[in-house]
């Protein structure tokens, strides 16, 4: 049983090769087509079961989210390079990176004809980031004035000013702010969804591209069927007459299914299919990068791995790992080797950071270092990575032990968790004894959300413990920015600190594997994994 | 005053037990030793045997066979390569040699399988023996334990199991976690079985010549009621070595650096379609020794069977 | 037999309390927090966590939970999952496809298993007798996955004899392809079975007896030898249903069923104890019905066994 198991959390839609900044993201607004397609067109894609009501803030993995998305129109949307486009908003403007002003299109309407103004978009985000109500996504709500995780407490730095406007006062400047708004916690919801919050979970009512076919148009654990909203005026009108989601809790059914003509739109080909698919489905396969980035992670607290001779030691167990070859061999190509901490579709990204040689495989030189660091203090023991073994890690972690035993002369082996919880409660404890399988998929595109979060003092996802005060204050640094080239200038210098102390060990970019089937095309895939839906016609 | 209806001799006038049981000492025959006069005129007995000798002897000695590490010295370079000089089965997908491989995983498989069919072995015989055989409560109360341990789902005890001794993990936890829910089962159809044979005259004979209950249990009622546990016991041999499979594979199994057929089966799986072979030779390496299992397992039921033996 | 009947439905309340209470104590022993599993590799704040823990009881001792379980079940409800689904609707939605699908493949595993053991028992140690046991060598030597997955890949990708999944609803034909794999695990079983107590009842005097008396085939295979033949079978028919109903964890996922063993894998490793239990308890019950059809039927097929005092 295979679970896509990379940063669940993960569904933002998009790529972002243009950062959004204040007051830039008012133009483009792309014309609507509004010519919902023929209503007999739909498309069959893979999902998984939505593990939460379908709640915007409350949808924190992929399979709710994909439903998500198509049902929601937020402020603004990314287009397939990743640029943000305004959906809901006519404008989002800031002149200091702390005070935003939102104005929105007048005469939007969900499906059930509540009108969309300023306070779907207040009373939702109140809804989202109140601590009583527990909503999966709330802490993307943390930099908003008044937010609070240790008591009730309302966003008061949200202002509604009239029927299409309202005012965002953040805590502290975020820059790429307005660049996180296309996430589905910034979502708005209908008056009506808060007389039975429950009720409206499982048969949401939205105002994007789609909507549910009917009252039960969910049945749980086998699909979902959406039909295009004719009510919709954003740029992502459907083109085809709706969407039927169905729930694969294998990823090889789903591809048997794209074979045997039943799927139409897979974006996930299973691990065990990257040898077959390119010659399955011919020019119908689709192999790109994606936002999503793999490590392991080795806390500083395990012997021999801290201080000077740790740094060493890090540097040596990553030039033994040969990233060309284990991306060819064990993952088909289907991975793109690391040279950096984010991903090669975010704005910003670049191959040529100082220091980043320490990612290239030299086994003479991993050697050396191994020495110098034994003559610190000899090494003992065995080099150890866990990984949980229902997301289908075997498979490299044992190649890149084998390498470290190849090149290092240690011993080195995989310790696997039989779950994910397991791993993480033991991560989270700090009771884990070896390094340990990480990755992140981010949730909005932009560096810092490759770096804040992993590995700033404190942060939540730092399960490493890394604490670096100058990497802190470039990221501190970076935020406060107004000018994008500025801000991305400060989060490279911040990788290069971490090119040195390898908080944890870069590995590779994961790609989008995907396929669609002959009965439809243009299908195009998003940085996320996650196919432009609204996109795809179908003969 | 004696009733009428049967008349039944005291045991002191006619001491016909007594007899029963001199003859016995007096003859140094018993089923068993009958049983080897039988299996070894029967040339199945020796293949079979020699099969499971040689088995035995790759599990000890894997050294004789093979000197190539099998977890050493593996190179990606040589993923799923073929056959070449001293690597006559090719490599596995990280590059190991797989003759190596299969040979030094027979002693774990092996060991496996054979712990966890004697366990459930064990186990079902002594319930289903005497939940059959004495039947009223003692059937109920050891009929329904079974039941609970056979509706826990076998991957939520190992889960568990294997987790809370995950400081002791070897062949010895690995077999309890399998075994210790597998033996309803056997439990259940040995039941069956004896809850059948139990109404044979030869029992009813031996109960009124004053038997002891568990004398005939054991004398009599077991050995012509073990042939369908034998049937199951030989093939469950399989499902045991490919269930450690699987227990890896979650997670809870032998660590990965521990060589065991099951786990390479498990390994080959993503390269099912383009290099089938890895995976054939270990289930080829698991299907034959099943196989020695099964056929010794066909000798000793006929064997054990007087009318078998009669017929021929 | 009433009587009997009573017994045996009275037997199931200990039973009852006996798995409840070892199921939910498992689930509980199984490491990893499951709250923390729910966002992945984020982290959610602190305070969300602890209210979703204090949601679900998590909080709780153990025998705190587990009463809380047992007082909910009397009053009718079964608890909710994870994702705010209540149980008796993932159980009343789940358990129809699963027992349709257990029961045809317990249908052809019985009719192939039962045909093959018995012409391998007639005719041992000749021609099909020898065909039979190697192919079952290699249905049991190949793990389920790769019997599944070359299934799905011949007859429904390559072929296009079935669907490759099963379709929303799971009517019967979709069913038939995972049925026959699923069948082919316990097949061997059920050969080797049949074919030893086949072997052993046509030496039995009765038979014998049978032929003497100048009965013709016809009538002493199926009604003198196959009969009495039956027990061991159907006992370990009555156990295979068992494994069916929870363990076809990976057909189920190969073929996208949205069944019991599929619902039930993804609750163990996400630790939700209500799910698991409510499982576990509506098959323990229905496990309990089977073997005492099974404890009937053993009096039809012998009368000389009897239960019933």
């Amino acid at each position: 049983m295979k679970i896509r198991r990379i940063g669940i959390g993960a569904i933002a839609l998009a790529a972002a090769s243009a950062l959004v900044l204040s007051g830039c993201a008012t133009g483009g607004d792309t014309p609507s087509t509004s010519s919902s397609g023929d209503s007999s067109a739909i498309v069959s894609t893979n999902g998984s079961e939505p593990q939460n009501p379908l709640i915007p803030t409350n949808t924190t993995e992929t399979g709710g989210g994909k439903i998500v998305d198509a049902l929601f129109a937020g402020l603004v949307y990314y287009d397939e390079k990743g640029a943000p486009v305004n959906d809901v908003a006519e404008s989002i403007e800031s002149t200091d990176a702390q005070n935003y002003t939102v104005k929105i299109k007048s005469g939007l309407k969900f499906t059930n004809g509540d009108p969309v103004d300023a306070a779907s978009f207040v009373d939702a985000w109140q809804y989202g980031a109140l601590l009583s109500n527990a909503q999966g996504s709330s802490y993307f709500f943390a930099d908003i004035e008044g937010y609070s995780d240790s008591a009730d407490s309302p966003l008061t730095g949200l202002v509604v000013v009239d029927d299409t406007t309202f005012t965002i006062k953040l805590s502290t400047p975020q820059s790429d702010f307005p660049l996180r708004l296309g996430y589905s916690a910034f979502y708005p919801l209908p008056k009506s969804a808060y007389a039975d919050m429950k009720a409206f979970g499982e048969n949401p009512i939205g105002n994007g591209p789609y909507k549910f076919a009917s009252d039960t148009a969910w049945q749980h654990n086998v699909q979902v069927d959406l039909v295009a909203n004719p009510d919709y005026t954003g740029g992502r009108a459907a083109k085809n007459g709706g969407l039927k989601i169905v729930f694969y809790a294998n990823q090889d059914a789903a591809y048997s299914d794209l074979l045997g003509g039943n799927l139409d739109v897979l974006d996930a080909i299973p691990d065990s299919q990257f040898a077959n698919y390119k010659t399955d489905l011919g020019d119908r396969a689709v192999n790109q990068p994606a936002a999503i980035f793999q490590s392991f992670t080795i806390p500083n607290r395990l012997a021999h791995l801290g201080g000077k001779e740790g740094q060493l030691r890090r540097a040596a167990i990553s030039m033994a790992i040969d990233r060309e070859e284990i991306t060819k061999v064990i993952f088909e190509g289907t991975r793109t080797p690391a040279s950096d901490f984010t991903s090669p579709v975010i704005d910003g990204w670049t191959d040529s950071l100082k220091g980043a040689d320490v990612l290239k495989f030299d086994p003479d030189e991993a050697k050396k270092l191994w020495a110098e660091a034994d003559k610190i203090s000899p090494w003992e023991g065995s080099f150890q990575i866990g990984y949980n073994s229902d997301g289908g890690h075997a498979g490299w972690v044992d190649a890149v032990t084998q390498g470290l035993k190849n090149n290092l002369g240690i011993d080195a082996t995989g310790a696997p968790y039989p779950t994910f919880k397991e791993l993480l409660t033991d991560e989270d404890n700090r009771t884990i004894q070896t390094a340990f399988r990480s990755g992140w998929q981010a949730d909005y595109p932009g560096l810092f959300n490759f770096l804040s979060p992993l590995y700033q003092t404190g942060a939540g996802s730092n399960y490493g413990d890394y604490s670096n005060p100058d990497f802190d204050a470039l990221l501190k640094k970076g935020a406060s920015e107004t000018d994008a080239d500025a801000a991305n200038k400060d989060y490279e210098a911040a990788q290069e600190i971490l090119l040195t102390d390898l908080p944890v060990i870069p590995l590779w970019y994961s790609n989008v594997v995907g396929g669609h089937s002959e009965q439809v095309s243009n299908v195009k895939f998003g940085w996320n994994s996650v196919p432009l839906y609204y996109e795809v016609t179908k003969k | 005053m004696r009733s009428a209806g049967h008349f039944v001799a005291p045991l002191e006038e006619t001491p016909i037990a007594a007899i029963d049981d001199v003859k016995v000492a007096e003859k140094p025959s018993n089923l068993w030793i009958d049983a080897w006069r039988d299996a070894r005129r029967r040339p199945i007995f020796w293949i079979s045997g020699g099969l499971i000798l040689l088995v035995l002897v790759v599990a000890l000695f894997p050294w004789i066979f093979t000197q190539t590490p099998p977890n050493d010295q593996c190179f990606l370079s040589n993923s799923n390569g073929g056959p070449d000089s001293g690597h006559p089965l090719g490599y596995t997908k990280l590059g190991c040699d797989v003759y190596s491989r299969i040979i030094n995983g027979t002693s774990t498989s092996l060991s496996v399988g054979l712990l966890v069919i004697v366990l459930t072995t064990v186990l079902g015989v002594f319930f289903g023996a005497f939940a059959g055989f004495y039947g009223g409560w003692v059937d109920a109360t050891l009929s329904r334990l079974g039941d609970i341990f056979f509706s826990i789902p076998y991957i939520l005890a190992a889960v568990v199991i294997m987790s809370v001794l995950s400081q002791y993990r070897s062949i010895w936890t690995i077999s309890l976690a399998i075994g210790l829910f597998a033996w309803p089962s056997t439990a259940r159809v040995l039941r069956a079985e004896i809850l059948r044979v139990k109404q044979a005259d030869y029992i009813t004979a031996s109960e009124a010549l004053g038997v002891s209950k568990l004398k005939i249990l054991f004398r009599h009622v077991l050995p012509n009621s073990i042939a369908p546990v034998i049937a199951i016991t030989t093939i469950s041999l399989a499902g045991a070595i490919v269930a450690e499979a699987t227990l890896s594979f979650l997670g809870v199994g032998l660590g990965s650096d521990v060589m065991s057929w099951g786990n390479d089966i498990n390994r080959a799986q993503s390269d099912l379609r383009t290099n089938p072979m890895t995976l054939i030779y270990p289930s080829a390496a698991l299907s034959i020794t099943v196989f020695s299992f099964i056929l010794l397992g066909e000798v000793v039921r006929d064997a054990l069977d007087p009318k078998a033996r009669a017929l021929r | 037999m009433t009587g009997y009947i009573f017994r045996r439905v009275l037997q199931a309340i200990p039973v009852f309390f006996g798995t409840t209470f070892l199921i939910y104590f498992m689930v509980f022993a199984m490491p990893g927090d499951p709250v923390l599993a729910l966002f992945g590799d984020k982290t959610p704040s602190p305070a969300v966590i602890e209210q979703l823990r204090q949601q679900y009881h998590l909080d709780q001792p153990f025998i705190v939970q587990y009463f809380i379980y047992i007082g909910g079940i009397f009053r009718g409800d079964l608890g909710v999952s994870f994702s705010g689904q209540p149980v008796a609707d993932i159980l009343a939605r789940t358990f129809p496809v699963t027992i349709r699908l257990a029961i045809l493949a317990l249908l052809f595993e019985t009719v192939a298993g039962i045909l093959v053991g018995l012409i391998s028992g007639l005719r041992k140690g000749k021609l099909f007798d020898a065909s039979a046991l190697t192919i079952s060598l290699i249905l049991i030597s190949l793990p389920i996955f790769v019997i599944a997955f070359v299934a799905q890949f011949v007859f429904g990708v390559q072929l296009g004899w079935a669907r490759t999944t099963v379709g929303p609803g799971a009517p019967i034909q979709d069913l038939v392809l995972p049925a026959l794999v699923l069948a082919s695990i316990s097949f061997a079983q059920i050969v080797r079975l049949t074919r030893s107590s086949v072997i052993e009842t046509s030496g039995l005097d009765f038979v014998r007896t049978a032929y003497s008396k100048g009965l013709s085939r016809k009538r002493i295979i199926p009604v003198h030898i196959l009969r009495n033949s039956l027990i061991p079978v159907i006992t370990y028919l009555a156990t295979d249903f068992g494994v069916l109903l929870v363990g076809a964890t990976v057909t189920e996922g190969i073929f996208n069923v949205p069944g019991v063993g599929n619902t039930l894998y993804q609750a163990i490793i996400r630790g939700e104890g209500p799910t698991v239990v409510s499982f576990v308890t509506v098959m323990v019950l229905l496990y309990l019905v089977v073997n005492l059809v099974v404890d009937l039927l053993y009096g039809l097929l012998d009368p000389r066994i009897r239960f019933v005092k």
